[in-house]
């Protein structure tokens, strides 16, 4: 009864952080500061899919989310090697 | 869904949303408004992270009350866990890499 009323709250609170992160993703002066809002994004992108399964009640979005991590995290650690050592396959 | 949860468990899946959902926006806000990388580093890799490992062991909490429970969440908890720490290790030495005058001053040396 009390979850109708926050998960509505909580997709609001976590879009707008989407957007901070969007806001830091475009403005960012330097290339770490992108990334790591990226990486932020796909985070905050995998709660709000968390949300929408709690909301319809159906646990086939968790894959989904399980995904999103996977991919974040693998993409975070490509750009970061990028920029360390110029390649990507050594 | 959420209208056959039992009171208890209800209150305590909403107070850990809410939770998590604060969490996640001061690590974002910190994010858009701290002054230098280092100091914006600190947001989402701990309590953005927070946040999230709160939402997802809200949603556990109400699939394993309808007797639903998968691993899927604390897997995405775990692993989470496991590989912020990894990726802002890398995103350090890449800022680091880029501007060397930005890390903390040497130690004095005697």
């Amino acid at each position: 009864m009390i979850l109708t009323h926050v998960l509505p709250l909580a997709t609001a609170g976590f879009t707008l952080a989407l957007a901070l992160n969007t806001w830091r993703l475009l403005r960012g002066p330097t290339l770490p500061d992108r990334i790591l809002a990226l990486d932020t994004m796909s985070v905050n992108a995998l709660a709000l899919l968390v949300l929408v399964g709690l909301r319809i009640g159906s646990q086939h979005y968790f894959e989904v989310a399980l995904l999103i991590a996977l991919l974040g995290f693998v993409g975070t650690v490509v750009l970061s090697k990028f920029i360390l050592r110029g390649d990507i396959v050594e | 869904m959420s209208a056959n949860l039992p009171f208890w468990t209800d209150l305590i899946v909403s107070t850990l949303i809410v939770l998590g959902t604060g969490f996640a926006l001061i690590g974002s806000w910190g994010l858009a408004r701290l002054s230098t990388f280092l100091k914006r580093v600190h947001g989402p890799t701990k309590t953005v992270t927070l946040g999230i490992g709160c939402v997802l062991v809200a949603s556990a909490l109400a699939f394993a009350r309808q007797g639903e429970l998968s691993g899927h969440e604390l897997l995405i908890t775990l692993f989470l866990f496991l590989t912020t720490p990894v990726s802002a290790h890398l995103l350090i030495q890449a800022a680091l890499k880029l501007d060397p005058a930005s890390g903390p001053p040497p130690p004095p040396s005697r």
